[in-house]
Formats: C-alpha cells, sequence, structure tokens
C-alpha cells in the first residue's frame, strides 16, 4: 500500500490533475521571490567595495549555476528512475529537463561573462568554473540532440537517459581535471575565486533569487512535462478532454 | 546418448575463453580491412601536417603548441573512427547475436573496444614520435607522449564505444557522435597534455600518468557496462 | 535598508556599470518568460493538430456516407 501513490505518480494523468493544484502556487511564488529578489538586490544591496555595481549581476548569476548543476541530477535520476521501472512521467520528466537546463547553463555563462568585462577587462576567460559550466552545457546539447535524432520515443527516452547517467559519472571527474588544468595555466594576475564570506546585506537578496529561482525551475519543469505528457498522450480521452477546454 | 550428457548447463558456460574467441574474431576481421586501419592514421598525419600551414612555420611557436595538437588530433583520428565500431555487426545482425550469448555482452563490448584501440590507439602512439619530431616537440617530451597516448587512447576508444552503441541505430550518426562523445573525452585530454607539458617543462609526470592510468582503470569497469546497455536500447529488446 | 542610488538616472547607470548590469538582467529575464511561455504555445500547436485531424475524419466520414448514398438507390 505504501507503494501505490508512488506508481500512481508513474500515471501521466494523475500527474496532470495533481500538478493543476501546485502550478498557481509555485508560479506566484516564483514571481513574488524574483521581483523582491531583483528589486532588492539591484536596488537596495549596497554596492561591493571592490567592484562597484556589477556585482550586482551575482543574484542571477549564481542561483541560474546552481540550478544548471542541479538541473542535470535531476535529468540524470528522473531518467535513471525511467530506465529501472519503465515510468512514462519520469521520461517526460528528463525530456523536460535537458532545454531547461541548458538555457540555465547559458543564463549562467552569458551572465558570467558580461560580468567578466567590467570586472576582469575581457568577456571570456578560460576560468576553471566557466570552462566547466561550458562542457556542462555541451553535455546538455549531447542529450538533448540524441533525444531529437532517435526517431522512436521509447528508444529515444532510454538512450538519451543512459547518456545523462553516463554524464552524471563524468561530471565530477571532469570539475576535477578542469580545476587542476585551471590551476596548471592560471596567470598571476587574475584572481576571481576567492571566496569571502558574504556580507548578510548581499546575502538575503542572494538567497532571495535562489529560492525564487529553484520555484521559477520547479514550475517550469512541471509546465514543460505537462505540455509534453499531453502531445504523448494525445490518443487518450483525458488528454483530449484536457485540450479541448481552457485557454 | 542424451543431449543434456553433451551440452555443458548454461551456468558453466566461462567468460574468458568467450572473451578471448572474440577478441581473436574481430582482431582478424579488423586485420582483414586494411584501410580502416590505415585511414585514422593518415587522418591524424595530414590534419597535424595542415597545422603548420595554419600557423606558420616557426619552430618555436609548432614546439609550444604540439603537445596540445597532436592530443587534439588523437581524440579526434580515435572518434572518427569509432562511427563504424558496432556498425557491421548490427547491419548483419551479429550485434543482435551478441546480446544472446550466454556470457555478459560487457565482455563483447571490451573485445571489440580492445581492438579498436590495438588498431587505432595503438599505432597513433607508435607514430607519434614521428609527429613530435615533425612538430618540433622538445625531446624530453617524446617518451611522456608515447606512454600518455598508450594509455589515453584506450580509454578514449572505450568511452567512445558508450556513443558509438548509443548512435548505432541512426543513419548517420556521425556528427552526433562527436557532440555526445566530446565533453566525456575532456579528462583524458587534459591529463594527456598535462603529463606531456610538464615533461616538456622538466617536472615529474608519473602523477598525471597514473591519473591517466587510473581513468583507464574506471573506464574499462564502467564504459562497457554503459555501452552494452545502450546496445540493447538501440536493440531495443 | 534604504534605496542605494540618489536619482533614477543615477540606478540606470551605475555609475558605468549599468550597461552590462542591465544586459544580464533582461537577457536573463527574456530566457525565463520564454521557457515560461513555451508550454502554452506546445499547447495550443496541439490543439490545432487535433482539430485538424478531426477536421479530416469528419470529412472522411461524410465522402463514405454520400457514396454510400449513391450507390444504394442505384
Amino acid at each position: 500500500m505504501a507503494w501505490q501513490w508512488f506508481h500512481r505518480l508513474g500515471s501521466p494523468r494523475w500527474f496532470y490533475q495533481k500538478t493543476n493544484v501546485w502550478l498557481p502556487w509555485l508560479a506566484l511564488a516564483s514571481v513574488v521571490l524574483l521581483s523582491v529578489g531583483t528589486v532588492w538586490g539591484l536596488g537596495f544591496a549596497p554596492e561591493d567595495a571592490k567592484q562597484g555595481n556589477s556585482y550586482r549581476i551575482i543574484f542571477i548569476h549564481v542561483p541560474a549555476a546552481f540550478l544548471a548543476l542541479a538541473g542535470y541530477y535531476i535529468m540524470a535520476i528522473s531518467g535513471a528512475i525511467g530506465l529501472i521501472w519503465k515510468m512514462k512521467l519520469s521520461f517526460a520528466v528528463m525530456r523536460a529537463a535537458a532545454p531547461i537546463g541548458a538555457v540555465l547553463t547559458f543564463i549562467s555563462l552569458f551572465t558570467g561573462a558580461v560580468w567578466g568585462k567590467p570586472t576582469w577587462g575581457t568577456y571570456w576567460v578560460w576560468d576553471a568554473r566557466i570552462t566547466s559550466m561550458l562542457i556542462l552545457l555541451f553535455l546538455y546539447i549531447g542529450v538533448m540532440a540524441l533525444s531529437q535524432a532517435v526517431s522512436r520515443e521509447q528508444v529515444a527516452d532510454k538512450a538519451s537517459a543512459l547518456l545523462a547517467l553516463v554524464g552524471t559519472v563524468n561530471i565530477p571527474i571532469i570539475y576535477k581535471s578542469v580545476d587542476w588544468w585551471f590551476t596548471l595555466h592560471q596567470p598571476a594576475t587574475i584572481r576571481l575565486t576567492e571566496s569571502s564570506s558574504i556580507d548578510p546585506s548581499m546575502f538575503y537578496p542572494l538567497l532571495t533569487m535562489i529560492i525564487g529561482f529553484y520555484c521559477m525551475y520547479a514550475w517550469t519543469l512541471l509546465t514543460h512535462t505537462r505540455a509534453l505528457l499531453l502531445r504523448r498522450e494525445v490518443r487518450t480521452q483525458w488528454a483530449q478532454q484536457e485540450l479541448a477546454g481552457g485557454k | 546418448m542424451s543431449s543434456v550428457d553433451v551440452q555443458p548447463p548454461v551456468s558453466e558456460a566461462r567468460t574468458s575463453p568467450g572473451f578471448v574467441a572474440l577478441f581473436r574474431i574481430e582482431m582478424l576481421l579488423a586485420l582483414r580491412k586494411r584501410a580502416d586501419i590505415a585511414n585514422p592514421l593518415l587522418f591524424f598525419v595530414t590534419v597535424l601536417a595542415l597545422l603548420p600551414l595554419g600557423v606558420g612555420p616557426e619552430p618555436d611557436l609548432l614546439a609550444k603548441m604540439a603537445p596540445g595538437m597532436i592530443w587534439v588530433m588523437a581524440l579526434l583520428a580515435t572518434m572518427l573512427s569509432q562511427e563504424s565500431l558496432f556498425r557491421g555487426d548490427f547491419e548483419d545482425g551479429t550485434l543482435e547475436q551478441l546480446t544472446l550469448l550466454p556470457q555478459p555482452l560487457y565482455f563483447a563490448v571490451l573485445a571489440k573496444s580492445l581492438v579498436h584501440w590495438v588498431a587505432t590507439g595503438l599505432p597513433l602512439a607508435l607514430l607519434s614520435p614521428l609527429l613530435a619530431l615533425m612538430l618540433n616537440l622538445p625531446v624530453e617530451g617524446y617518451l611522456c607522449l608515447f606512454i600518455s597516448l598508450f594509455l589515453g587512447t584506450a580509454s578514449l576508444s572505450l568511452i567512445g564505444a558508450i556513443g558509438a552503441a548509443l548512435t548505432v541505430a541512426l543513419r548517420r550518426p556521425g556528427l552526433l557522435l562527436a557532440l555526445i562523445v566530446m565533453p566525456l573525452y575532456v579528462p583524458v585530454l587534459i591529463f594527456g597534455t598535462g603529463a606531456v607539458q610538464a615533461a616538456i617543462d622538466g617536472y615529474a609526470y608519473s602523477a598525471q600518468l597514473a591519473i591517466l592510468a587510473a581513468l583507464l582503470a574506471a573506464a574499462a569497469a564502467l564504459a562497457p557496462l554503459a555501452a552494452a546497455g545502450a546496445i540493447r536500447i538501440s536493440l531495443d529488446n | 535598508m534604504e534605496f542605494q542610488f540618489s536619482s533614477f538616472a543615477d540606478f540606470l547607470a551605475m555609475d558605468g556599470h549599468g550597461i552590462f548590469v542591465w544586459i544580464s538582467y533582461a537577457v536573463t529575464f527574456a530566457a525565463l518568460a520564454a521557457m515560461a511561455l513555451y508550454p502554452r504555445l506546445a499547447r495550443r500547436r496541439l490543439q490545432r493538430e487535433l482539430q485538424h485531424q478531426q477536421r479530416i475524419s469528419q470529412r472522411r466520414q461524410k465522402v463514405k456516407a454520400a457514396r454510400q448514398a449513391v450507390k444504394e438507390p442505384a
């Protein structure tokens, strides 16, 4: 009996109806948190002593980078659940998570590059973290490309789940090796990774933004999964009813 | 006499003879198709010969770029030849039969990867001193370049097998295979070039080689498992 | 906690770093908005495809019925 909810969770219809209730709350939370965090970070957080106002990019850069990495694990774990329990739903979550994660990785790369210009005087530095993020982007793109290339949906699901899992095993190794590579080539003049403790007046808006990004991520993942499920279940009655009603 | 006496029960099927037999067959097939062995090598040499044409013939510049360029080209050569790793077997149905063998598919993949390495990685490593000479690599780097390529290309063959297995059922996997496999090659590339660079600069490079060996051990243990899973997925059963 | 800038123009300029900060925020929110809108577009596309298919099948049935109507009197 304890496992009933787990099996029910595998049913696209149950998931679709259940998330109807959650979505508005998640949307509300993310809009509120993101707007409060943005206004706070842009206007009210104090100026950084060293970097001036350009540091304000941190309030989007760090949350996006957090979720870009977390998103890969979410994708891989849902792929693994799909492979083990053959669950339609978790494959859909995996497929939805790939482009979202790629966009977040792109955001963190882009904001990092723009932040780099006023801080280090150049848009792109082969810094350990930036390079790792770039490779993460390639990993995401690989999963997306594979899932697009295989024409049979079931095979595409399983194949990209496996690739995502292989990527998960590799991510720590890639991070460590890129880190090592960077210390080898690090020019003495550029130092960017000295992580001093952050002042509470900057930390709280950052925390707000991080939680806001998490809510936004959850909401986006759910809506993308729902859209994917509708497409896959379009032959079923509940999906057609769902499509007939509403916007 | 009853057939029960003659046939050994499946559980007693030993893995090692199967592995050796497969390795032998694959090796024989690889030796028959000489072009498949020669092409990656020719690619490797040709592209590296283009490098001085692109960046200029200054010996110092070439020497500086040599470790990285040789490694990147080794990476490309290995990957390009990987596309056909399972293709023939997939098309004539052998792959399907391999999945039905009593011993795990793991050993079949391991045998094929090993043959791939013997046919591409090993010749690349053997050829590397010649290219190092042409690119003016300092003499201190030669031995290290050879050992790092020797160890590294084996990892590349194993990791690439995953990509080859995932894309075996696709009609034109070429670029997709590159997209999938390249990010996974990063650690090998970093430690391979790192070792050579350390050797040129006169530092100890055994640590990097040890890491390459560790990567190889991990790849040998895990990559054929993943590739075997990928083959089953690609065959859709 | 107070507003860190003396005027709105000051807020926009951010001591010369304004362009970098604003571009980052603009691109980020544009990307987030695009991701948020995508499911709605996908849904609409699916609805249109479904209606299209239903119309085709209705037309087929009409044609079938008409053919039978022609056959039967003869």
